[in-house]
C-alpha cells in the first residue's frame, strides 16, 4: 500500500468556470431556473401579456360619432359580434376550417403511415424533402401560383379541355354556394389552397405519432385474431390520434386566422382573419377586431376539451 | 398421432441470409417444447413461422395436420407471448386481456367474464382497471400470458418471455409456467437462449445453430449425450477435449465432452493413471455451494466444478484431475 498525500485524491483545480460548474452541480434548480427564465419571461410578458392587452380591448367600445375608443367596460362590442353579418363571417370561417382539417387528415394519414412504417433511408429523406420543400419558399408566391393554376385561363381549365372533361369542371363550378365563375374565385379554390398550404402541418405530427407505434403491437393484434381493419381502428388509429389532433390544431387554427389566402383566391366575402385585419386597419374599430380574435380562441378551447373528453390524449 | 406443429424441410431466407435452413421438426400435442440457441440461430424465426408473422421461403408447415403456410396470423389458432409483452398501452388490463375475444365478436359481458378468469389464472385479480405502464415487468408478463391464454390457443408460443425479468422472478415464473402448462395441457413452444431455463422447463429441447437444428431430445439426453461440440459447449459449459488429449489419458480417439462436475480434484501426490491427468490451477471462483476451478493440463484448459467443501486450492497448485471411465461422452460429429 502506498500512502496517499492529503489533497491529491480529488481534482482540486480552481478557476472561475470550475467554481460555477461546482455551484450548479450543488444547486440543480439554479441551472434550470437560469435556462427557462428568459423563454418564460418572453411567453409571459411579451406574448401572453400583449394577448391579454388585446383581449381587454374587446371590452371597450367605439364612440359612433368621434370614432374614438371609449375606455369603459361594456359588452356592447360582443353584442355587435352577434349581428347577422358578423355571425356569417364566423360560420364561414368555421366551416372552412373544419373542411380543411378533415380533408388534410384524410390525405395526410396514408402519406404519414407510409413514411412511418415503410419508408427507409433514401426514401425517408425524399419524404421529408417532399413535405418540407414547399415550406421553404414564400407563402405568398405559392398562393399566387395557385391563383394562376386555378384561374379561368389556368392549367386546370387547359387540362380539363385536353382530357375532354370541361363538362365535369363546369358541373363542379355550377354547384351552388361553393362554385363560381372559375375555381380561383370560388370557395372550392380557397379550400384547395388552404389544404395545400397547411397539409405539411398535418403530415408531420401524424407521422411522428405513427412512428412511435411499435410494430409488435400490430403483430400482437393480428396474433390475437384481429383482421387488418380491426387492427387499424383499435390499435393504430387510437395511438395516432394525438398526432392527428396536434396536426388538426395547426390546420384548424391557421385556417381560422389566415387573412391572405381568402383575399387572393376566392370570393370577396370575408373570413375571420380578414375581418380582424380590416377592422383594426381601415375601419379603426379595435374593440370589435379584438372581439373577433376571441372567437378562434374560444373555438379552439371548445375543440380541445371535446378532444380530451373523447380520450384523444389517453395514449400520450 | 398428428403433430401439434410439423416442419417439413422449412427454410426462410432473408436475401442471402438463411435464417432458417431446411428444418425438419415435429412437436407433439401437449408437449412443452423449447427452442434453444444463440441469438441469430433461427429459433425466433421458427416461432414467427408458426405464428404466421413470417412465411417460409420453401417447405411445408402443418399445425395439427392443417397446412399453415400462406395463412395470415389472425386465421391461426395460435397465440404468442411476446418478448417485450407488446401490451396495448392505450387500453386497461381488462381490455388488453379481452382483446382477442373482442375482435372475434364475443359479447361484452361474456368476454369480460372470461378475461377476469384468465387474470385470476395468472393471479392478477384486482388489476383490471390499470394501464400496462402502471405494472411491473413480472405483472406485464402475466398479463401477456393471460391475454394469449384467454383465446384457448391450440399452441402457445413464448418468445423469450422471461428474458426481461430479474433472476428471482424468472425462477418463480419458470415453475408457474410449467405448472400452468401441465394443468392446461396446451402445447407450449418456448424460445430461449438460456440453457438452464430450457433444460429445467422443457419436455424436449431443440438446439439451433446457424438456422439449423443440431439436436433434438429430452434435456437429460442433450446434456449427457451432446451430439456435437457446439451442443456440448452451448448446453452447460462442458469441457470439449480433442482426440489426441483423450488418447493420452486412456480415452477414445475422438472429440469428447466431459462435464466439469464429473471431475474430482485431488492434491498432488496421487499417481496419474488412466482417466486422470496432472494439472496446474490457473484460477479459482467461489460460487457458494460449488467452487469452479480452472486448470491447465498439457496445454489443455479444463474446468472443474467441485463441492466447496473439498478443501483449499490455490492458483499455481499442481493437482490431479480424475474422472470415472464412463464420465465422458464421445461425439459423433466434430462440427
Amino acid at each position: 500500500m502506498t500512502d496517499t498525500a492529503a489533497g491529491t485524491v480529488h481534482d482540486r483545480r480552481g478557476g472561475l468556470l470550475r467554481r460555477i460548474s461546482d455551484t450548479l452541480f450543488r444547486r440543480p434548480h439554479l441551472l434550470l431556473t437560469l435556462l427557462i427564465a428568459p423563454p418564460l419571461l418572453w411567453l409571459g410578458i411579451v406574448y401572453l401579456g400583449s394577448l391579454l392587452a388585446l383581449l381587454a380591448q374587446s371590452f371597450f367600445s367605439i364612440d359612433e360619432f368621434s370614432g374614438m375608443v371609449k375606455r369603459e367596460f361594456t359588452l356592447s362590442t360582443y353584442a355587435e359580434l352577434l349581428n347577422l353579418a358578423n355571425v356569417d363571417v364566423i360560420l364561414r370561417s368555421l366551416v372552412m376550417a373544419v373542411a380543411v382539417t378533415l380533408a388534410a387528415a384524410l390525405i395526410a394519414f396514408p402519406i404519414a403511415y407510409y413514411a412511418a412504417r415503410y419508408a427507409r433511408g433514401r426514401w425517408k429523406a425524399f419524404f421529408y424533402l417532399a413535405v418540407m420543400l414547399p415550406l421553404w419558399s414564400s407563402y405568398l408566391v405559392r398562393v399566387y401560383a395557385w391563383k394562376l393554376i386555378l384561374a379561368k385561363e389556368g392549367i386546370i381549365t387547359w387540362l380539363a379541355d385536353k382530357l375532354y372533361l370541361t363538362w365535369a369542371l363546369d358541373a363542379i363550378l355550377a354547384i351552388p354556394v361553393i362554385g363560381g365563375p372559375s375555381l380561383s374565385i370560388s370557395y372550392i379554390g380557397t379550400f384547395l389552397v388552404f389544404l395545400y398550404v397547411w397539409l405539411p402541418y398535418m403530415i408531420l405530427p401524424t407521422q411522428a405519432a405513427l412512428e412511435r407505434v411499435p410494430a409488435n403491437l400490430l403483430e400482437a393484434s393480428a396474433d390475437l385474431g384481429a383482421v387488418p381493419r380491426q387492427t387499424f381502428w383499435t390499435v393504430i388509429f387510437p395511438l395516432a390520434l394525438p398526432g392527428l389532433i396536434a396536426g388538426s390544431i395547426f390546420t384548424f387554427s391557421l385556417t381560422l386566422g389566415d387573412y391572405i389566402i381568402p383575399q387572393i383566391v376566392g370570393t370577396s366575402t370575408y373570413f375571420l382573419g380578414q375581418a380582424v385585419y380590416t377592422l383594426q386597419g381601415t375601419a379603426g374599430n379595435i374593440p370589435l377586431a379584438a372581439a373577433f380574435t376571441v372567437v378562434p380562441i374560444v373555438i379552439m378551447g371548445i375543440y380541445l376539451s371535446i378532444a380530451k373528453r373523447m380520450g384523444a390524449f389517453d395514449a400520450l | 398421432m398428428t403433430s401439434a406443429v410439423s416442419f417439413q424441410h422449412v427454410s426462410r431466407h432473408f436475401g442471402p441470409v438463411r435464417a432458417v435452413d431446411d428444418v425438419v421438426l415435429d412437436i407433439a400435442p401437449g408437449e412443452f417444447f423449447a427452442m434453444l440457441g444463440p441469438s441469430g440461430s433461427g429459433k425466433t424465426t421458427c416461432l414467427r413461422l408458426i405464428a404466421g408473422f413470417e412465411q417460409p421461403t420453401s417447405g411445408h408447415i402443418e399445425i395439427f395436420g392443417e397446412t399453415a403456410e400462406g395463412l395470415p396470423p389472425y386465421r391461426r389458432n395460435v397465440n404468442t407471448v411476446f418478448q417485450d409483452y407488446a401490451l396495448f398501452p392505450h387500453m386497461n388490463i381488462l381490455d388488453n386481456v379481452a382483446y382477442g375475444l373482442m375482435v372475434k365478436g364475443v359479447a361484452r359481458q361474456a368476454r369480460q367474464t372470461k378475461a377476469l378468469e384468465a387474470l385470476d389464472l395468472v393471479e392478477l385479480k384486482g388489476f383490471e382497471a390499470r394501464r400496462p405502464s402502471q405494472l411491473s415487468g413480472g405483472q406485464r408478463q402475466r398479463v401477456a400470458l393471460a391475454r394469449a391464454l384467454v383465446n384457448e390457443p391450440k399452441v402457445l408460443l413464448l418468445d423469450e418471455p422471461l428474458g426481461a425479468l430479474d433472476l428471482k422472478l424468472r425462477e418463480q415464473m419458470q415453475v408457474e409456467l410449467k405448472t400452468l402448462q401441465r394443468n392446461l395441457g396446451i402445447t407450449f413452444v418456448f424460445v430461449t437462449h438460456d440453457q438452464s431455463e430450457a433444460l429445467s422447463m422443457a419436455d424436449r429441447v431443440a438446439i439451433f445453430n446457424n438456422g439449423k437444428i443440431i439436436q433434438v431430445g429430452a434435456p437429460k439426453d442433450i446434456y449427457e449425450r451432446p451430439r456435437t461440440r457446439f451442443v456440448a459447449d452451448f448446453v452447460g459449459s462442458s469441457n470439449v477435449l480433442p482426440p489426441d488429449f483423450m488418447q493420452r489419458t486412456g480415452g477414445p480417439g475422438k472429440w469428447v465432452s466431459l462435464r466439469p462436475e464429473k471431475i474430482t480434484i485431488t492434491a498432488r501426490g496421487m499417481t496419474p493413471g488412466s482417466h486422470a491427468v496432472e494439472a496446474t490451477v490457473t484460477s479459482v471462483h467461489y460460487q457458494g455451494a460449488v467452487t469452479r476451478v480452472n486448470a491447465e493440463a498439457a496445454g489443455q484448459a479444463i474446468a472443474v466444478s467441485a463441492p466447496s467443501s473439498f478443501g483449499a486450492v490455490n492458483i499455481g497448485d499442481t493437482v490431479t484431475l480424475q474422472w470415472p471411465a464412463d464420465a465422458f461422452h464421445a461425439m459423433e460429429d466434430e462440427a
